[in-house]
């Protein structure tokens, strides 16, 4: 095993196992939560992802000269709810900074954040592993801070910024409440770092999606991942120097990034040279790192303290109230649901990946057993969602109205094959599962009177038939029972017909 | 004198993203370390005293999360040097990455 280290290409990362061998690996982890507020964090624009570019800004979000922050008390709000589910203690009495850098996607020239005193801190999320054992990763601080506008780099042959002309800037993002929670380092996870840091950022975003602060959408941008990586020689105490890979945007990704600077660090360190303390970036389709722009050293942001933002003091009620009012943990939900539903690890861990569970939980909080819950959302429903090429959660079926297909189901008003076209209705935008029913007269035809003259006709219709079923040759029935199943388009129990014709025939 | 050296003005005028001439280099550098030797009186201040960074007694100034009108685009960009496609046109930015 040689490293081999040329200036400007990177060595070929060593394995994490073999990283392991001489190093222990330390991390800290940051993540950056876009709160799902209406409005922004210091102003009244509306936060929404997606708008014409420059349509939801301010003088305020712009940055304009006399504008003045005006504190989102649901941010706030958001902020003490994500410490209290990390077990973070609140801050009795906490501000807000300015952080100084020069750079065109924040126009004020200074991020407002928090320094000294973040409204949470010292705390700890236990983060379930895959096999089974939970690893407690201690919580440094969540702060609250502001997000930056977005940047769109016109010219240069990959689009990136090296090479552009010109830059674009839309500013919409820009004000966007920004919670920024930060691990201290993560010890002693060895092999299994790259493994842990994915686990906390999902046991992470499981948490806040639950807490309904955040859209959590990694993909989108609203919930973002820095992953600070470095080794020190086996059984040291002091850390090594490290690097920040930056925005790593998918759970995948968190372990990856982590195994790739584990294994690059190692590479550098074992050819005798030294790592810089560095931005770096992480490219997905390769799975590589390569440094990111040179960043001020932490005393070049010149952190000094707000002057246009009061004090926050949460009272004790208001801590206190939200504390109460914080949901179940995921996956101590996930557990009380698996023994409630009597389901096996692999249902529920279907149900999980296929993103089911909360709908299956709604449709059955709407009334609708487990079993019957879980098999349409798992089965037929998933199966048309693949088909429309949507998430489960897109298809335009509520759990209110599952549950109503499913309970007309269970009263016999519909048999399992016409609840699928009442749904396939449903999703149609033919309006509730009760209007599919009457609207395209899919109810069972169980009214016996009817039924019953459904027979007299059929059997009237083929004399013969109905001569031979009265010597009894009681095969041939099928073909009455086909007729008048064809007669009340499929919508008659085919079992209860069988024995009206031959009650008639006796 | 609080010795504020020339590389001190350069690094400075550098995070400012201004561009000093070797003559303000010398110019500033004394303007700045005799400013900074001003504001040092704030260090006699002693430990038990809190420090002042807001000087009106409020605390807890919220504001309610609801939406309030945002600027029509063409005012948002009426100020600005150059525009393009509804967005700010800036200068590239070079050696530096997102």
């Amino acid at each position: 095993m040689t490293a081999v280290s040329t200036p400007g290409v990177e060595s070929a990362p060593y394995t994490v196992e073999e990283v392991c061998e001489q190093f222990d690996p330390v991390m800290g982890l940051e993540v950056h939560v876009e709160l799902n507020t209406e409005t922004k964090m210091f102003c009244g624009c509306a936060n929404a992802f997606g708008a014409e570019p420059n349509t939801h800004v301010c003088p305020v979000c712009l940055g304009l000269p006399g504008s003045l922050p005006r504190l989102n008390g649901t941010a706030v709000e958001s902020a003490i709810k994500i410490g209290l589910a990390l077990n973070c203690q609140v801050r009795e009495r906490s501000g807000f900074a300015r952080k100084n850098y020069f750079y065109p996607d924040m126009p004020k020239n200074f991020q407002i954040s928090q320094y000294e005193d973040p409204i949470v801190f010292d705390g700890y999320l236990d983060v379930p592993l895959d096999d089974g054992t939970t690893w407690r990763v201690e919580i440094e601080r969540a702060h609250m801070e502001e997000d930056t506008g977005k940047s769109l780099h016109v010219g240069g042959a990959t689009g990136r910024i090296h090479g552009a002309d010109y830059s674009l800037l839309d500013y919409n993002r820009s004000g966007v409440p920004l919670i920024e929670i930060v691990t201290k380092p993560i010890i002693g996870a060895g092999v299994r770092a790259p493994e842990v840091a994915r686990a906390y950022v999902t046991a992470l975003r499981d948490v806040l999606r639950g807490l309904g602060v955040s859209d959590v959408r990694m993909d989108q941008g609203s919930m973002r991942c820095d992953a600070n990586v470095s080794l020190m020689p086996k059984g040291a105490t002091e850390f090594g120097t490290r690097t920040e890979t930056k925005n790593v945007n998918s759970l995948r990704s968190v372990e990856r990034a982590v195994r790739y600077e584990m294994g690059r660090h190692a590479g550098v360190l074992l050819s005798g040279g030294t790592i810089r303390q560095e931005t770096r970036h992480f490219d997905e389709q390769s799975g590589t790192t390569s440094p990111g722009r040179p960043k001020e050293t932490f005393a070049d942001y010149r952190f000094f303290p707000e002057p246009d933002l009061p004090p926050l003091e949460p009272s004790r009620d208001w801590v206190e109230t939200l504390r109460a009012a914080l949901p179940e943990r995921p996956w101590e939900r996930r557990a009380r649901i698996q023994t409630d539903w009597g389901l096996s690890d692999e249902e529920l861990r279907d149900l999980v990946n296929a993103d089911a569970l909360d709908l299956v939980a709604d449709t059955v909080d709407a009334g609708a057993p487990p079993e019957a819950a879980r098999s349409w959302w798992v089965s037929y429903l998933s199966q048309q969602a693949n088909a429309a090429g949507v998430a489960l959660t897109g298809l335009a079926i509520t759990p209110a109205q599952l549950a109503r297909v499913i309970a007309l189901v269970e009263e016999g008003t519909l048999t399992n094959k016409l609840a699928r076209q009442v749904v396939d209705g449903v999703l149609a935008g033919e309006g509730e599962p009760d209007d599919v029913v009457t609207g395209r007269g899919l109810a069972v035809v169980s009214d016996e009177s009817a039924l019953a003259a459904a027979v007299d006709e059929a059997l009237a219709a083929q004399p013969a038939v109905a001569e031979k079923i009265r010597a009894g040759k009681t095969k041939a029935a099928g073909a009455i029972v086909g007729a008048v199943m064809k007669a009340t388009r499929g919508q008659a129990d085919a079992a209860r017909v069988q024995e009206l014709v031959l009650e008639r025939c006796q | 004198m609080s010795d504020i050296t020339r590389d001190d003005v350069a690094h400075l005028a550098r995070l400012a993203r201004l561009a000093v001439t070797d003559d303000e280099l010398d110019t500033f550098s004394r303007q700045i370390d005799a400013i900074v030797d001003t504001v040092s009186a704030v260090g006699d201040i002693p430990d038990d005293i809190p420090p002042t960074a807001q000087v009106v007694p409020r605390t807890n100034v919220l504001r309610p999360d609801t939406t309030e009108p945002s600027l029509p685009r063409e005012t948002a960009l009426a100020g600005a040097p150059a525009a393009e496609e509804g967005r700010f046109r800036v200068p590239r930015i070079l050696g530096e990455e997102l």
